[in-house]
């Protein structure tokens, strides 16, 4: 029985055969239709996310399963106490699989520690958010047709940002990829993330300007500068509308770059640029959706 | 010059960098057992200048090597019987190390969560940085005494 805890449980080339599987979905959605009949996936979110949570359920109904679960902690056994491997030994009795988020860091893996059916990590804390990283990459291998040769700007909050950090952690893995993080100096990348890539030789640079390098990028993945992680309003509304990413600046952009964004955006993206057929970022959001249901496909061993 | 007499049964850890001696002897519990034990500090040493010696008369399988190991694995254990210096122990940093180190990230499921052990893992030998199992939050041990 398998898990997904982080980004990196899977090879590469586990990744291929997950990603063939979910552009399959794509394709031929009726053929899937009915693969989870009698499967139920509990969702336990012990802290609110609508958009993973509904991807996950949306998921589950899709492939013909059923879903049940809670969406916050408040409204779970937790409120009284129980600890998170007691909480999954009893939804391991009631359900064939778990998407699992928490706040606090590690708690899937204390999860997939004690459950006998397979775990999925939705987030733990500031920690690792795997499904986020597999709709990345799924979405970049579609639109794209490689997960190679490319150079991507990462734009933003980049020091707390772990959808970033998971996926620069998941792209290092793939050959000539150059790597161009944007962000204020308050909110730069962590050394240990510089220190990981001059290691592995692998091509960056930081710079503070967007538009000095939207000419050179075929990927642009923005972020959204996140309030809860600032303990002082005052560098909060200061960050917050360092970047804003607009018609003007796309101008610059090559032809077929892509715009990413894990969503949910405030203001970093204009809405004009929603027109643009480089934003990917709601497609994005349907690519979660097909990478989800191929990972629930996969762990419960239906293809 | 201080003497002390020599155990019979039981082990010396040498090398001991001068001032870690009581914190060892506090991770090692040694304040549980209920035997001779000699905390020697600042000893003259020609490898180091100052060390620090702990002698101790009890069986050695009661003591967890790997405790010794992650406060300094260049400490030498010698095992001791009938008076004599039998054996000396290799210390090398442990892979995975349990209930010795405590995770201080208040992030992590640990600190909500007591029953659940705290399990460290070595994820750099050279500059001996464990990091917590759960959350993967960095521990020098270097700086840790």
């Amino acid at each position: 029985m398998r898990h997904l805890i982080t980004p990196l449980d899977f090879t590469t080339e586990e990744l291929e055969r997950l990603f063939d599987l979910a552009n399959d979905i794509e394709n031929n959605k009726e053929k899937y239709a009915k693969k989870c009949e009698g499967k139920i996936l509990a969702t336990c979110f012990y802290e609110p996310s609508t958009r993973t949570r509904l991807s996950f359920e949306s998921a589950m109904l899709q492939l013909g399963g059923e879903v049940l679960g809670f969406s916050d902690a408040g409204s779970s056994s937790a409120a009284k106490g129980e600890s998170v491997s007691d909480t999954i030994r009893m939804i391991s009795a009631y359900t064939d699989i778990c998407a699992m988020r928490h706040p606090k860091e590690g708690s899937a893996m204390v999860a997939a520690t004690a459950a006998s059916i397979p775990v999925i990590n939705a987030g733990d804390g500031g920690h690792q958010h795997p499904t986020q990283t597999l709709t990345d990459l799924l979405t970049i291998r579609s639109l794209k047709k490689r997960l190679d040769n490319f150079t991507i700007g990462l734009c933003g909050d980049l020091k707390f940002g772990r959808t970033v950090h998971s996926l620069i952690n998941a792209l290092v893995r793939y050959p000539n990829i150059t790597f161009v993080f944007i962000s204020p100096e308050e909110l730069r990348i962590p050394d240990y993330i510089i220190d990981m890539l001059k290691e592995k030789e692998i091509p960056f640079k930081e710079v503070i300007r967007l538009e000095d390098v939207m000419p050179e990028l075929d990927l642009l993945y923005m972020t959204r500068v996140q309030r809860e992680r600032f303990f002082n309003e005052q560098d909060y509304v200061r960050l917050k509308d360092f970047y804003i990413l607009d018609k003007e600046k796309m101008i610059l952009a090559k032809p077929d770059m892509l715009v990413l964004h894990p969503l949910p955006r405030v203001n970093e993206i204009s809405v004009e640029v929603d027109q643009d057929p480089r934003a990917a970022y709601f497609k994005q959001v349907q690519y979660g959706v097909y990478v989800r249901m191929a990972l629930i496909l996969t762990l419960l061993e239906l293809v | 010059m201080l003497n002390v007499g020599k155990i019979e049964e039981g082990f010396v850890l040498d090398h001991i960098p001068a001032g870690k001696s009581l914190a060892i002897y506090h991770h090692l519990q040694l304040d549980k057992l209920d035997c001779t034990v000699a905390i020697i500090k600042n000893a003259r040493s020609n490898k180091m200048g100052k060390k620090d010696l702990l002698k101790v008369e009890c069986n050695i399988d009661l003591i967890d090597m790997d405790v010794i190991a992650v406060i300094d694995h260049n400490i030498t254990v010698n095992v001791i019987k009938n008076g004599e210096i039998v054996s000396k122990k290799e210390l090398t940093l442990p892979k995975e190390i349990k209930n010795i180190l405590k995770c201080k990230n208040p992030r992590c499921i640990t600190s909500i969560e007591q029953e659940l052990p705290h399990i460290f893992v070595l994820s750099d030998g050279k500059k001996q940085v464990y990091r917590c199992k759960y959350c993967e939050e960095k521990f020098d041990t270097r700086s840790f005494f």
